[in-house]
């Protein structure tokens, strides 16, 4: 009982404190983006009041900036990025996991290794490219380019995920007279759903996260996607619109964070258990 | 599940002993494809253009074999740019080890509001880093900024406060700060996965043998975590290095290039001054840090295999 009580005073003495700093930024986020654009720049008043609270920042925000186009086009690439992770890393990660042994394994931690390779050492010659090509400007140079980062990393998590997944099971279904293809497709991805969607949603943020090739193969306001749009044009000036900012960090981030923490369990078992187990 | 599934090898090949390998290489060969196409491809071209003198213009360079990797050599901004990649990295990985380390074996314990918690102390990693990279630079504003408020209410500044972004020195502490609080969460998601790994029964010999606080964190729970440790701060160390969107987004590599590092220098040389052979030789020195991370990733792997 002693020892309960201990241990959770050491728990709360060390995560509150923690989880206190790691929110003040976003906490200050969240004051600033209901204060009107004068009360932001007001240092009479004290920086934490919430008098005259108002949503103008938001609505500027989805009326007069391409914030909504933002958000759309930052689905769309999320979506078919997604859709082409799957159709190569599912297909990969399965046989990494169970049919190709020992070649295998040195195969995954290969693949995992090019999930090392940054953006920030490929962007130079992949603009020259994606402008040899005629990419320059269309959401397709994002499409074609973000797997390249999403796949092998999809790979590693998927491998964790279907060596978890008993052998007997697709053993029976050959029994059963399935191929071993109809076996993978009517048994083991079925079962492997969670992995799977876990695989969506952390191919996704990678994509909502990326900067480096956005800002360099998209010129445009409209073409944008988030994370390279509200850096660049919300800029208006030198005098920020910070409010609006402020919301238009928000706005991707809570639901995010969310469906991390939602997730994260499965994420740390996949993350893991690729081949260093 | 590797020991179940190399105790019955008849069962698993069996049923396919004829198209197996045929099955495996269709279902990896479009991914290594692709992966080859848009990684290998665009690695081994960085290669190449960093001996040319390519522009972004004219999309046509010649080669000028090492002159690109001498002029960066030579030139002071890229010096200090490996200097501050260097001193980033390790300061700002040193603080995650350290507080991941004490975050993760205390969230690790049942606690009330336990979910909540976790989810504040996750906000920073799954936020988009290039949005909350921009919030930094509210909370830093030098008129404005909420930090100078804070601790002037606290009385630890007096009434001339620091400009955070504006002076050399404290842009660089403002840097490793936002590096340290992005990759913080992550450290510690990779160590709560390692303290869950820790079987029951060492706990248990643990208490047998009195072991107990400092005592077994010391003798028993650090030596099962180092592997996990390590994984967690070279990937750290992969994420800081090549970063370019804190740093782009906070400074720019200013004030008077006192933050340049490898990615940003990389950038202004190869897309904003147009120089694309230089800019390619610039990204080339993150090589040999991916090289040492690597490297460590496979020693890890092994000795996981043999013990």
């Amino acid at each position: 009982m002693r020892v309960a009580w201990r241990e959770r005073a050491f728990a709360y003495g060390v995560v509150v404190p923690f989880a206190f700093v790691l929110m003040i930024p976003f906490v200050w986020m969240a004051f600033t983006a209901f204060k009107s654009q004068a009360g932001v720049f007001d240092l009479s008043r004290s920086p934490f009041s919430l008098k005259g609270d108002t949503v103008a920042g938001w609505t500027f925000l989805l009326h007069h900036t391409p914030y909504v186009r933002w958000l759309g086009n930052t689905a769309l690439v999320g979506g078919a990025v997604v859709a082409i992770t799957l159709v190569l890393a599912l297909p990969a990660g399965y046989a990494l996991a169970r049919l190709s042994g020992r070649t295998g394994q040195a195969l995954g931690v290969a693949i995992f290794l090019t999930y090392l390779v940054p953006p920030t050492l490929l962007f130079l010659p992949l603009s020259r490219v994606v402008s040899k090509v005629g990419l320059q400007d269309k959401l397709w140079s994002l499409i074609l380019v973000y797997p390249s980062f999403t796949v092998p990393f999809s790979i590693w998590l998927l491998m964790g995920f279907f060596k978890t997944i008993p052998q007997e099971l697709e053993d029976a279904a050959l029994m059963d007279g399935c191929s071993r293809l109809q076996a993978l497709i009517r048994i083991v991805f079925p079962i492997s759903l969670p992995g799977i969607l876990t695989v969506v949603i952390f191919s996704f943020s990678l994509v909502v996260n990326e900067f480096i090739y956005a800002i360099t193969f998209i010129a445009t306001s409209h073409q944008r996607t988030l994370s390279a749009g509200v850096p660049t044009d919300l800029v208006r000036g030198d005098l920020f619109n910070w409010p609006s900012i402020m919301s238009a960090i928000l706005i991707p981030s809570i639901p995010l964070a969310l469906v991390y923490n939602a997730f994260l369990n499965r994420f740390i078992a996949g993350f893991t258990g690729g081949a260093f187990r | 599940m590797e020991a179940v599934a190399s105790s019955t090898p008849r069962s698993r090949w069996r049923h396919a002993t004829d198209s197996r390998g045929f099955l495996a290489a269709f279902l990896i060969t479009p991914a290594v494809v692709f992966i080859g196409a848009l990684v290998g491809g665009p690695l081994i071209l960085a290669v190449y253009l960093s001996f040319t003198d390519a522009t972004a213009g004219s999309l046509s360079g010649s080669w000028v074999g090492l002159r690109n990797f001498r002029a960066e050599l030579h030139n002071p901004v890229f010096v200090d740019a490996v200097w501050h990649t260097f001193l980033f990295t390790v300061i700002s990985q040193l603080i995650v080890i350290v507080c991941a380390g004490l975050l993760a074996h205390a969230l690790v314990k049942s606690f009330r509001g336990r979910w909540i918690l976790r989810f504040f102390i996750l906000l920073p990693w799954a936020a988009p880093v290039a949005l909350t990279t921009i919030g930094f630079l509210w909370f830093f504003d030098p008129t404005f900024s909420i930090l100078n408020t804070i601790l002037r209410d606290l009385h630890l500044i007096g009434s001339s406060p620091p400009n955070w972004l504006g002076t050399p020195r404290n842009a660089m502490a403002s840097i490793i700060t936002v590096h340290a609080w992005r990759i913080l969460p992550f450290a510690t998601v990779i160590f709560l996965a390692g303290i869950a790994s820790i079987p029951k029964e060492v706990d248990d010999a643990a208490a047998i043998d009195a072991a107990t606080g400092l005592k077994k964190f010391w003798y028993v729970s650090l030596p099962l975590q180092l592997p996990i440790a390590t994984v967690a701060l070279l990937f750290g160390i992969v994420f800081t290095a090549t970063d370019m969107t804190v740093t782009y987004i906070l400074t720019n590599g200013g004030p008077f290039n006192s933050t340049q590092v490898l990615t940003t220098w990389a950038f202004q040389t190869g897309i904003q001054s147009g120089s694309l052979g230089e800019g390619a030789a610039v990204s080339l020195f993150l090589l040999p840090v991916l090289a040492f991370v690597a490297i460590g990733m496979l020693v890890f792997a092994r000795r996981v295999e043999v013990s």
